[in-house]
């Protein structure tokens, strides 16, 4: 007898995660702008009026009240400075950034502060935080007019946090890994960044088990087999992957993808291993290409596994620019399935 | 000029421990300057000398089980809180018995075992420490209240701000001292401050700003005594700013005399917080001379042992430097 999996979206994951563990263990509070809405106003009838952008917590507050659920002025470095501190003294906290973009309001709290303390008190400190982030462009959605979010509000910057030890970074792909990497991200002792894409939030949708359950933080996995190429994605690239690989099956290419999920520490032996098999890489990533975490596994491919290589490694990226607003433009700043089938062509030699 | 009558709401043994750790943390620094003019490199070191009554009269204000947060010039405020000087000087010699097994420095010392929650040299970024650590003590029901330490350069800061904003609306036990000591580097804090008092921002987040003099130990326990009853009353936060003094420059190697005038200098060691102690103490007959000169032996013997054993202590191993990255291993 099999029961129905139920089908949760992305964002429903990550709430049902929070909240098990929030049941589980008193000591996770989870605190930021909005993250319940309308705080205050509980006698006007107003409670929990927005849960985040992406609705992640929406529900929270009525569950666990107002001392574990807090709502934060808009102070970027206050609260996620108050949740370092929190992490230092007993608490578990869950703290979100309501975009990626806002990241440099608090960058000194993540990269100078939570990064760095238990390494520089000389391990004397266990800091169990979770900083949760939406973070992406639209990319193409059939819009001929208007725009988006612009160049503030749709970034992907990981890599400027994958960049610093100490900070564990993942980017969930699916409401089943979400579910997962977020309840392995609260039961790290140290802080954890987990990267939320925005666009997966509300459409991805997909059977997650009821029961708590971690996926491992530091494991990529291959989600689709192939022989001929290795297709490496992070976040939502991860199924432009997957759609490239179906286009390339249709062309007698059989692509592998394998998902990135921790972007630090990185899993190189699964990339490794996979390229290893397919001797050919190509790294798909939403963010600007100088510094990033797609020149970085290509570097790392290129430094261990170069011999396995028949090809060299491609990379798929953002173009170096800012994310535009009009949506002609920024439906180009996304790379696309067909920009990957474009870069595979190049490595075989062949179609195009 | 005297400091202020408030000897009789003290014990005897209380009085003897304010003494004991305003010499101590004077002594610690007075040998780590000797140490360092004769070659030792300690990096960045801030010398706490002429603040004492600051971290003292806090620190004598809370219990062994309280927080504090401090800044990069945070020597006195470990030794107030109780760190043992023994692992602090042999941190600053870079030796792997140090408070942090030598990855951390003067800026970093930590001692979470004493509520001692890092020196922290971006500065302002310990407001929001403690904050954090209040808003652990009440959601966990511990009674604990956390002391930030700021300067009047981080007074200026967003993070103190935004610090002072949400223990406020959280009313969280939060003590704010600012320990003003006229510069941050060598900023002069009218040039940069545009209120009078720093005192005065404490009306911005509606709660009480007291102004005290600094190198007076017991208007600085008063102050913080009342903020700390308020706080863990659950009233929320208060600030406190102490007027006080560096005798000497911003860190070791500055030379203050480019920014600030020989005379201004005589007029602060004039108020020394030590010597006004000792003088209020022999004149009133509360403490006799022996006492006192017991205390100053035991803390010169203190630092020759500790600068002993930081001497002794060997250094980190190579493999060192890859451990504690991070708080959990990743899976393999």
């Amino acid at each position: 007898m099999t029961t129905a999996v139920r089908e949760l979206t992305f964002s429903q994951a990550i709430n049902e995660a929070i909240r098990q563990e929030m049941r589980r263990d008193p000591t996770i509070v989870i605190m930021g702008e909005d993250i319940a809405g309308g705080a205050g106003r509980a006698h006007l009838g107003f409670v929990d009026a927005w849960g985040g952008p992406l609705r992640v917590t929406r529900g929270l507050i009525t569950e666990f009240g107002p001392e574990r659920v807090l709502d934060t002025p808009i102070a970027e470095m206050g609260f996620v400075g108050a949740a370092v501190g929190a992490a230092m003294t007993g608490l578990r906290p869950i703290v979100e950034v309501l975009f990626v973009d806002l990241i440099g309001c608090c960058y000194d709290q993540i990269i100078n502060q939570a990064a760095k303390m238990h390494y520089m008190m000389g391990g004397q400190l266990d800091l169990p935080l979770v900083i949760r982030i939406p973070y992406g462009a639209r990319g193409a959605t059939g819009q001929t007019y208007g725009g988006g979010a612009a160049a503030q509000h749709s970034q992907t910057l990981y890599s400027v946090l994958a960049h610093v030890p100490g900070l564990k970074v993942v980017a969930p792909t699916t409401a089943y890994n979400a579910k997962g990497l977020t309840m392995a991200a609260i039961r790290d002792d140290g802080p954890v960044v987990v990267m939320e894409n925005k666009f997966l939030g509300l459409a991805a949708k997909g059977p997650v088990p009821e029961e708590p359950y971690t996926i491992p933080i530091g494991r990529a996995e291959v989600v689709r087999r192939g022989r001929d190429v290795t297709l490496c994605g992070i976040g939502r690239m991860t199924h432009v992957c997957l759609e490239a690989a179906a286009l390339l099956a249709g062309e007698g290419t059989s692509a592998e993808v394998v998902d990135v999920l921790t972007l630090a520490p990185l899993d190189e032996a699964t990339i490794l291993e996979s390229v290893a098999r397919t001797k050919r890489l190509v790294v798909v990533d939403e963010d600007t290409p100088t510094a990033s975490m797609a020149r970085d596994i290509a570097a790392r491919v290129a430094d261990q596994g170069f011999d396995f290589l028949d090809a060299p490694v491609k990379t798929v990226t953002a173009p170096e620019t800012p994310v535009p607003f009009a949506a002609v433009l920024e439906a180009h700043y996304v790379p696309r399935a067909a920009n990957v089938v474009a870069a595979v062509h190049t490595l075989l030699g062949t179609g195009g | 000029m005297a400091i202020s009558e408030r000897w009789a709401t003290l014990t005897r043994e209380r009085l003897l421990w304010m003494y004991d750790r305003m010499t101590l943390i004077r002594e610690f620094e007075e040998r780590l300057r000797q140490l360092v003019d004769a070659g030792m490199p300690v990096g960045a070191a801030h010398y706490y000398v002429g603040e004492e009554a600051v971290a003292v009269g806090v620190c004598a204000a809370l219990e062994p089980m309280d927080w504090i947060a401090s800044t990069h010039r945070g020597h006195g405020h470990c030794i107030a809180k109780g760190v043992d000087v023994r692992p602090m000087m042999a941190e600053l010699f870079g030796k792997v018995t140090g408070s942090n097994r030598g990855k951390g420095g003067s800026m970093h010392i930590t001692d979470v075992r004493v509520g001692m929650l890092g020196v922290n040299p971006i500065l302002g970024m310990g407001t929001t420490h403690a904050v954090g650590a209040a808003l652990s003590a009440k959601v966990r029901r511990t009674g604990q209240v956390a002391a930030a330490f700021f300067g009047d350069g981080a007074s200026n800061i967003g993070a103190v701000h935004e610090a002072m904003n949400l223990a406020a609306i959280w009313k969280l036990p939060v003590v704010f001292v600012c320990e003003n000591n006229g510069y941050a580097q060598s900023t002069p804090v009218e040039y940069a401050v545009a209120v009078q008092d720093i005192a005065d921002r404490a009306a911005g987040y509606a709660m009480p700003g007291v102004v005290v003099d600094g190198q007076d130990v017991f208007a600085v326990w008063e102050a913080t005594d009342a903020a700390v009853r308020r706080a863990r009353a659950g009233t929320g936060p208060s600030l406190i700013e102490c007027k006080t003094y560096r005798y000497y420059g911003h860190y070791h190697g500055d030379d203050p005399r480019r920014y600030r005038t020989a005379e201004e200098e005589e007029v602060a060691r004039a108020r020394d917080c030590i010597r006004r102690f000792r003088e209020g103490a022999l004149t009133r007959g509360l403490l006799g001379a022996d006492d006192l000169d017991a205390i100053d032996a035991r803390n010169r013997a203190l630092l020759d042992e500790a600068i002993a054993f930081a001497e002794v202590s060997p250094l980190p191993d190579p493999a060192e430097l890859c451990t504690d990255v991070y708080v959990t291993e990743p899976s393999e």
